[in-house]
């Protein structure tokens, strides 16, 4: 202890001699790492946060400058509020379609080898159809079952008329035009879930007494169900901001809520009303929130199960 | 330890305290042209641990899977407690069976995960709880009984496995590479307690590792399996001390490989004659399988004699704790290993000369010519 403390009392004055020495000037060093983000901040705060944060504020903009609720009251009122529920109704009957039959074609890939050449076409057509949306899809189904489309045609030709050139351009027509890029997305946002399950959990249900439907209601379904259900949000908040496609099937009129948008800031008649276009869009990020908030929750429970 | 199960809740044959005798009769298994067992036959005594020893790809693993019911023999019989149970499914069979990999449910508590056989069979909520319990309590995981997997190290999950397969009273345990993931501290502490939990509930088991180690330390025999067979089914004692085979003796435990002339039953190595075990050699030039610790050492005084034994020069010295291990080259150029008390072989330096010689215990020896 002595010649600790001898030791120590020897050694204070080198090193504070050694503080000392340092360079003062600038005072602590930045740490540099952050620079590395720089980038990505920037984008993230130029195209994401901004654009924001000029929506939340406008929409309590009115058109004279002043403030006001007008705008949000006005989302709850009679066509602008039943566009959103149509983009609800729209973006949850696609989402759950694009779940299920998503769901149970990632489970035939993963059923096969994970290493065989089907599973990597099927993944890499799904990685092109998921992106696979606006003009192009909207043609491929216009001239396939749309008014003159072939599919129309052959069948008018035989005395059966299909009647797409109706129902392609409302709620059933869009669903199955949007089931299109959501079944191949649920496949690649499912597809890691599916490969997370271990055949030892099978097996281990199977020495321990059990069937294949033990298996599936006490084992796999519980530990699949929240990945399922994120997959499915994420195909929700997917198909509630697309605009594209639906911009190039309906010319006319504001059937869901990015429709309205477009109709408020860019009328060709003159009536531009930004308030309300910033508060239409106000209820979509709210909403789109909500439910990526749900996914963020849900995906952080099955992650925990799936390590 | 509870045992309140009703033997309709465990199935027929269930284990109360006590094995049943296990019969493999000439399993045959292959996977397109490989052939995974070719016509392995075992008989395990009730309440017996038999651990499957071999390399990668010998068919111990494909043993196991298919008593456990996972995978269907080509050919051959799988009786347990007398009943032939080869047609049955993994379901039906009340085997309990850990997994190499972590196969905790993840959903799951650890007890959960014990009860979760039970909770199949239909045992009451209550008896369900109790017996979960009781097994975490043997395991010794009580205290982590609503963890989840991911909550628990590797080797508390591997117990917690342990006890979801001993809690449905299993016929027969079936163990497959259970520590091969675990760091090499927590296998041996958990390498000891399977066999302490084996002995005391008395299931017969049957446990599948590539550890040498492993096996000789904790089961009653130990089967050394090569290309779908067996090589040689025997005590821990037996395979290490008389190995069948030069297949046997090379595997297990360290083997020197000297040459020597074979005549009239015994082999000539390193000046001293030694008795054969196993199979019988032809008289000719043969390989002796020699452990190391039967290596002797003598420090050359120079003054050579009669004594047996060739002249060698100390290359390195391994100190290994109480034993240490002294390679030694000989004027052939050829190497052997020797082990010895690390006291002892203070007195054999590095760049030592000393005269090497073999005890006269039987050894296995391969003709000079054929694979080992």
């Amino acid at each position: 202890m002595a010649a600790a403390a001898q030791s120590a009392a020897a050694g204070s004055p080198d090193i504070s001699t050694a503080v000392d020495a340092r360079p003062r000037k600038g005072g602590r060093r930045l740490p540099l790492a952050w620079l590395g983000a720089l980038p990505f901040l920037a984008y993230v705060g130029i195209f994401l946060i901004l654009p924001t944060g000029i929506v939340v504020v406008g929409a309590f903009v009115g058109p004279k400058g002043g403030v006001t609720l007008e705008n949000v009251k006005t989302i709850f009122q009679g066509f602008v509020f039943d566009s959103f529920v149509k983009s609800i109704e729209l973006s949850a009957a696609s989402s759950i379609i694009g779940a299920v039959f998503g769901a149970l074609l990632a489970y035939a890939i993963v059923s096969g080898h994970p290493d065989s050449t089907l599973r990597r076409i099927v993944t890499s057509a799904c990685g092109v159809l998921a992106q696979f949306g606006g003009v192009t899809l909207a043609f491929a189904f216009i001239a396939t079952i749309g008014g003159e489309g072939l599919i129309t045609v052959f069948f008018a030709d035989h005395g059966i008329d299909i009647g797409s050139n109706v129902w392609l351009f409302e709620l059933p027509g869009l669903t199955l035009v949007y089931s299109y890029f959501q079944i191949p997305l649920m496949v690649l946002v499912f597809l890691p879930a599916l490969d997370g399950i271990k055949p030892q959990w099978r097996e281990a249900t199977d020495t321990l007494g059990g069937t294949g439907w033990h298996y599936w209601r006490h084992v796999a379904a519980p530990i699949l169900w929240p990945s399922f259900l994120g997959a499915a949000l994420l195909l929700f908040a997917n198909a509630f901001s697309a605009y594209a496609t639906v911009a190039a099937l309906v010319s006319q009129g504001g059937i869901i809520v990015p429709l309205q948008i477009a109709n408020a800031l860019t009328s060709e008649t003159g009536a531009v009303d930004a308030g309300l276009g910033k508060a239409l869009a106000l209820g979509m990020v709210v909403i789109v929130a909500l439910v990526m908030t749900g996914y963020a929750l849900l995906q952080r429970k099955s992650a925990k199960w799936q390590r | 330890m509870t045992q309140s199960m009703t033997d309709a809740a465990v199935g027929p044959g269930a284990a109360s305290g006590q094995g049943v005798e296990v019969r493999l009769e000439d399993l045959r298994r292959e996977y397109g042209p490989v052939i995974a067992l070719d016509g392995l036959s075992l008989t395990m005594a009730p309440g017996e641990m038999v651990a499957l020893l071999g390399p990668s790809g010998c068919g111990k693993t494909s043993a196991l899977r298919l008593v456990a019911g996972l995978e269907e023999a080509d050919a051959g019989r799988i009786v347990v407690g007398g009943h032939d149970v080869t047609s049955l499914s993994a379901n039906k069979r009340g085997m309990g069976m850990v997994f190499q990999a972590y196969s905790l449910f993840p959903h799951m508590t650890a007890r959960q995960n014990v009860a979760f056989g039970l909770r199949l069979r239909g045992v009451k909520d209550s008896d369900r709880k109790r017996r979960a319990g009781d097994m975490l309590e043997l395991v010794g995981l009580s205290a982590q009984a609503d963890r989840f997997a991911h909550q628990m190290s590797g080797g508390q999950q591997q117990r917690v496995a342990l006890a979801r397969a001993l809690a449905i009273q299993p016929q027969v345990l079936l163990l497959d590479e259970p520590l091969s993931a675990l760091d090499a501290k927590v296998r041996v502490q958990l390498r000891d307690e399977i066999r302490r939990i084996q002995l005391e509930v008395g299931t017969t088991t049957l446990f599948v590792t590539h550890d040498q180690e492993e096996a000789l330390a904790i089961a009653d025999r130990v089967g050394v399996m090569r290309a779908g067979r067996l090589e040689q089914l025997a005590s821990p004692t037996d395979v290490y001390a008389r190995p069948a085979s030069a297949f046997v003796a090379e595997f297990v435990g360290l083997t020197n490989k000297i040459s020597g002339p074979v005549q009239g039953g015994r082999v000539q190595v390193l000046g001293t004659s030694v008795a054969i075990v196993g199979t019988a050699v032809p008289d000719g030039p043969a390989t002796a399988m020699v452990r190391p610790e039967a290596i002797v050492l003598t420090t050359d005084d120079g003054a050579g004699g009669d004594a047996p034994g060739e002249l060698g020069t100390v290359l390195a010295v391994s100190f290994l704790g109480a034993i240490s291990r002294i390679t030694i080259t000989l004027p052939n150029g050829g190497s052997v290993i020797a082990q010895l008390p690390t006291s002892v072989a203070a007195e054999f330096p590095a760049g030592s000369s000393v005269r090497v010689s073999v005890r006269p215990d039987p050894v296995p020896v391969a003709p000079a010519d054929s694979p080992s």
